[in-house]
């Protein structure tokens, strides 16, 4: 018999101690919790177009895609469900993510990353001008319901946890077996040498494009998430900061694994909520100095610090 | 007639001014191929020097027109001490890496910078409008322009003319194209590749410092100056071409005409403008208006 996959193992007994710890775990841990893994879904596609060289400077425009598609048909079309509305955002940004995707694979290294810059920062514009959105301030997004029913608080906070954490856990297994197919093979490939993966009889152009619908269908979902959890949604999801947070988690959790981005961005939201508690006037310095480190002296991330570790124990 | 009176005075005012903010990253690109998100930082590090001096110069009560040549003074300082610790503290480890590695270190420096400039300066905002109203006013035709704003064209201009004439017309330019054209060639060939960097990288340092000493006056300085700046300063440069000079003339010129005339005419659309533009110029010329496009190498 086969050795049983060590990830796809590891993921599921996160998944269960995960799930088993939302009845124990304090609300703000709960909320730390889905936003870190919500980020984490989003870095989980940055990833996958990273192992090709690729670097979204505007990952944030599906993130925001997502988490307005999500306001609108809530507060627009009434439909609260709390199933449906992640599969809106998931399904907006995937749309967008499919017809900006026949540009962007054009494009590589710094062009690509303008690229993106580009159009996340026009949404942004779009949005920051529209007062029908709220502009600058956004706008409340309505409680989530299940099946039509409004749960109390407490039960709606445990609710979108779980399934946040199944979201995260799902969409890692199904990444982990991409990454494993022939096209997911092709990634690291496609940073080395380009052209001679055209010669092996491979399209370049298509390989990067189903990343980048992959990669915005991600950070779809996690926008509408996060839009869910947090109750609110306003431009800044779309500005340039965002996306740069969300390079920083992709590289500070380095591409060795599925299960990488979601431990870089626990430890990015835990750097976050204490920096920002007991040294808020240093914490963007805190993160700087973070990022520089790993840069200089782990540039495969912190997971491959976890696995250096691993090997000389 | 006057709204387009109007949208060409702003729309220079504004052009030079992205020219003097842009002009440092594109020439810091084009020979170290460093896209450097830290230019914001210097640009608000150089706008807050500024301010302070300008400040204390007025308070003891110095000959007002010295403080035009304190904001210069202000620029040169901030741009060559910051120029020279990220250059030999930082970048000078990253040669060789990927160019969107070098942007994400030098965004964690701008990260760094951030919370420096504001454990200096704190929270407040800084005014120091005095120079602004120093020089007077001209009417041309309809429009009452602040002599403070011409100056800042002649001052662009100035800057654009001396970098083509320094690149074009100088030995340490000729250098300098050798290294942007072929740097592994031109180090070959005996140039120290090393020094050119750094010299690079501080005039590139000073003239960000410069953008923002010099609209210190125009504006209050307060929390969050660089942040809008940068994505500005990569608009222009990606709509020229990364690394062109008068790219960057020619990147300032189209989006301070869109921007003014936006805000004149359709003032909804104003950050939308400029970035329709730069998405525009990235999807018909994705190497910019006067960039050159890349060979693969196999």
């Amino acid at each position: 018999m086969r050795a049983p996959d060590r990830t796809v193992v590891a993921l599921v007994m996160a998944f269960v101690v995960l799930v088993a710890a939302g009845f124990f775990l304090p609300s703000w841990a709960v909320s730390l919790l889905v936003v870190s893994l919500a980020r984490g879904i989003v870095a989980l596609g940055l990833m996958v177009q990273f192992r090709s060289g690729l670097v979204s400077f505007g990952q944030a425009l599906f993130f925001a895609v997502g988490g307005y598609a999500v306001g609108l048909i809530a507060l627009k079309l009434r439909v609260t469900d709390v199933i449906l509305l992640p599969l809106v955002g998931v399904a907006a940004a995937t749309l967008l993510g499919v017809a900006l995707g026949f540009l962007m694979r054009r494009y590589r290294e710094i062009f690509f990353a303008m690229l993106s810059l580009g159009f996340s920062m026009l949404f942004y514009g779009l949005l920051v001008k529209t007062e029908t959105l709220g502009s600058t301030d956004g706008f409340n997004v309505p409680t989530p319901t299940v099946f039509g029913l409004r749960l109390s608080v407490l039960a709606t906070r445990t609710l979108l946890y779980d399934l946040t954490v199944a979201s995260a856990v799902g969409v890692a297994l199904g990444v982990h077996w991409y990454l494993g197919t022939i096209l997911g093979r092709l990634d690291t490939a496609l940073r080395d040498n380009e052209v001679r993966v055209e010669y092996l009889g491979y399209a370049p152009a298509r390989v990067i494009h189903v990343q980048y619908v992959l990669g915005a269908a991600l950070a779809g979902g996690a926008g509408a998430l996060t839009a869910l959890a947090v109750g609110h949604i306003d431009p800044s999801m779309a500005y340039w900061t965002t996306s740069g947070e969300l390079v920083f988690v992709t590289i500070l959790s380095g591409t060795g694994s599925v299960i990488a981005p979601f431990l870089g961005s626990l430890v990015f939201g835990l750097i976050q909520t204490f920096a920002l508690q007991y040294a808020p006037s240093i914490w963007q310095m805190i993160l700087g100095v973070a990022l520089l480190a790993i840069i200089l002296y782990f540039p495969g991330g912190l997971w491959s610090a976890l696995e250096r570790s691993r090997v000389r124990a | 007639m006057a709204t387009l009176a109007f949208i060409v005075a702003d729309g220079i005012i504004y052009a030079s001014w992205l020219l003097i903010v842009a002009v440092g990253m594109t020439l810091v690109y084009g020979v170290m191929r460093v896209l450097n998100v830290a230019h914001g930082s210097l640009y608000a590090l150089g706008a807050y020097t500024a301010a302070t001096m300008v400040g204390a110069w007025f308070q003891r009560g110095y000959a007002p027109l010295g403080s035009l040549a304190l904001l210069l003074a202000a620029a040169l300082v901030v741009g060559l001490v910051m120029g020279l610790i990220l250059e030999l503290g930082l970048l000078r480890f990253l040669h060789g890496r990927d160019e969107v590695v070098v942007v994400l270190a030098t965004y964690a420096t701008f990260l760094i910078l951030e919370d420096v400039i504001q454990l200096i300066w704190g929270v407040e905002a800084r005014p120091a409008p005095q120079p602004y109203s120093l020089l007077g006013t001209t009417s041309v035709g309809p429009l009452l322009l602040n002599n403070y704003d011409l100056a800042l064209i002649a001052l662009a201009l100035l800057i654009g003319g001396l970098s083509w004439w320094g690149l074009t017309r100088t030995i340490s330019g000729k250098l300098l194209l050798a290294v942007i054209f072929d740097r592994e060639m031109a180090e070959a060939c005996g140039i120290n590749v090393r020094r050119v960097f750094l010299v690079t990288f501080l005039i590139g340092s000073v003239l960000g410092a410069l953008g923002g000493a010099s609209t210190a006056p125009m504006i209050s300085v307060s929390r969050g100056l660089g942040v809008d700046v940068i994505v500005l300063a990569f608009a222009v440069v990606v709509v020229g071409g990364l690394g062109s000079i008068p790219g960057a003339l020619l990147g300032a010129t189209v989006i301070g005409l869109s921007r003014a005339a936006a805000v004149h005419l359709l003032p909804q659309a104003e950050v939308f403008a400029i970035y329709l533009i730069m998405t525009l110029v990235l999807i018909v010329r994705p190497y910019g208006l006067l960039g050159h496009e890349r060979l693969r190498k196999v």
